[in-house]
């Protein structure tokens, strides 16, 4: 599955983006800020932070799920909404979000469906993804007959079924016992470097992110900021005895510290020296 | 499993509940002497003598009613489902119509059965069609409502994410996970409309229907056939609502209530 299109080198480029929740005027909270993020094509990028740090959004951002209140953003070359619009991207949430009433496959063939694609394709790429996936002998079930990492694999398949340049994953195994997440996480791996997908990953867990990732973006609580980007420099492919490495320990610490550095204290002499530079501004 | 076992499991399981109507019988058959509840034996045997001939064709009025409550039924769903889609989809129509509906819910419904039958004609079926829809209605509206609200909005955020439209939605997501809900309305409904066409009937309307013999029947002191009436009525209703949760088996099996595992 290579690219052989002329595509731009960077996936995701997004400059100055905030985003505020406001009623009747009044601004809510202020969850993103000052937000630049230029992501490469093939890169496997980490979004980390504390929850409520606006990481999530960031990702629906890039989907254009939700509008940022300022700033730019573009994905694949193009606006977000363009990009949306075209399905340049699969997104996979934390719970599988499949739908009970189709069969396994029939899950998969959804986006195809939707694209217009003909019967034979579409079952021929479906058959495809399961093999990707790894789950071609439960084609014929339905969800609920398979466990929580399976129909996670199977949301995964959906979302690679359109071949896309962007791979959104929005915490997707927050919900997976620690065993079945170090699977799903060599299994993520696996797939990625099989299709040369760029992934957007988030995350709260330290070790998934520095296993996982080419370069991990730590961000910071309300509002969200870019406070480091650890470039993660582990040797691939990376398995199991990649988490026994002593790089790999020193790159968990290193993210670990960055978290405690972005924490209370500072975030809110920041948010008083933005305060300050506003006012005297005006 | 294997599949005698099950078999057993089975059998064992419904066991008491068939020994307890067998029991009921048999105490009624050798116990009971009385003109008004008659034996078993003497309601069997109404029914069989009247099955299709006689004074009083049982099957013939068993047909009757049952084209009443399954016209009631078909108009009564089509009002409910299209009261209800309004309702979900959009805000003014819920501030509209949703009182309304809930009110009419609470107005005795059998009460303009005289009213119906002055309005479409006492002979014709359409009078106690009428009232098993309004019957039927409110049941098959709320699960409606209730139906097309249950869509989890991460869903609706996966569709957003394809760029498709608010029809593909409905098509591809809302309907589906609506089904189940408007099943289960429709299956409390089959009843309904039963019991909406017979106690329209007792008020007036032509002789060949369940109502009508039940109540010249009784009149006529011959409670036996009365009760046959009544079995035949009983018989109708389990077997429409069979009809109804076997399309549920062949419409909805990835459903909790249907795959049999309890609810998920």
């Amino acid at each position: 599955m290579s690219q052989t299109r002329e595509e731009p080198a960077s996936v995701v480029q997004l400059r100055g983006v905030d985003k505020a929740f406001t009623a009747g005027g009044e601004v809510l909270t202020a969850a993103l800020s000052g937000i630049d993020l230029e992501i490469r094509r093939g890169e496997f990028v980490s979004l980390i932070g504390p929850s409520g740090c606006g990481k999530s959004t960031l990702l629906r951002i890039i989907g254009d799920l939700t509008q940022p209140t300022a700033g730019e953003v573009i994905v694949n070359g193009k606006s977000a909404s363009a990009a949306r619009r075209g399905r340049e991207y699969g997104i996979v949430f934390q719970a599988p979000v499949l739908f009970d009433w189709r069969r396994v496959e029939d899950n998969v063939r959804l986006p195809l469906e939707l694209l217009g694609m003909g019967r034979a394709e579409r079952e021929e790429r479906a058959g495809e993804m399961l093999r990707l996936v790894d789950l071609t002998d439960f084609a014929r079930h339905y969800p609920y007959q398979l466990s929580g990492g399976m129909q996670q694999r199977v949301a995964i398949a959906r979302a690679l079924a359109l071949e896309p340049a962007l791979l959104l994953m929005d915490e997707p195994f927050g919900a997976l016992d620690e065993m079945t997440r170090e699977r799903m996480n060599s299994e993520v791996l696996r797939i990625w470097e099989k299709t040369g997908t760029t992934v957007v990953f988030v995350t709260h867990s330290i070790p998934e992110a520095v296993f996982l990732s080419s370069r991990v973006v730590v961000m910071s609580h309300r509002p969200g900021r870019i406070t480091h980007t650890v470039e993660i420099d582990l040797p691939r492919p990376r398995g199991l005895e990649t988490r026994e490495l002593r790089r790999y320990f020193e790159l968990v610490t290193e993210v670990r510290q960055q978290l405690r550095g972005g924490g209370a204290e500072e975030d809110v002499l920041a948010a008083l020296d933005q305060v300050a530079a506003e006012e005297g501004s005006v | 499993m294997t599949a005698r076992r099950r078999w057993r499991q089975r059998a064992l399981y419904y066991l008491p509940s068939v020994a307890v109507f067998v029991g009921v019988i048999l105490l009624w058959e050798f116990t009971v002497h009385s003109g008004v509840l008659p034996r078993p034996s003497a309601i069997i045997g109404a029914l069989t003598e009247n099955w299709s001939s006689g004074r009083w064709p049982l099957f013939l009025a068993a047909r009757n009613t049952f084209m009443e409550a399954m016209i009631g039924l078909v108009l009564g769903s089509l009002f409910g489902v299209l009261w209800g889609a309004a309702v979900a989809r959009w805000a003014t129509a819920r501030d509209a119509l949703l009182p309304v509906a809930i009110a009419a819910n609470a107005v005795p419904i059998i009460a303009f059965a005289p009213i119906m039958n002055n309005w479409f004609g006492v002979l014709n079926p359409l009078s106690k069609a009428a009232i098993a829809a309004v019957l039927v209605f409110f049941p098959i509206f709320i699960n409606v409502v209730r139906g097309l609200a249950a869509v989890d909005p991460a869903a609706i955020e996966l569709m957003r994410s394809y760029a498709v439209s608010e029809w593909v939605i409905l098509r591809k997501v809302r309907i589906p996970v609506a089904l189940p809900f408007f099943l289960t309305g429709l299956k409390v409904s089959t009843t309904l409309s039963l019991i909406g066409a017979i106690v329209a009937e007792y008020f007036g309307g032509s002789s060949d229907v369940i109502g009508r013999v039940v109540v010249q029947s009784a009149s006529a002191l011959r409670w036996d056939v009365s009760w046959a009436a009544i079995l035949f009525g009983a018989a109708t209703g389990i077997l429409f609502y069979l009809a109804i949760a076997g399309a549920e088996r062949l419409l909805i099996p990835w459903h909790p209530s249907v795959r049999g595992e309890g609810p998920a």
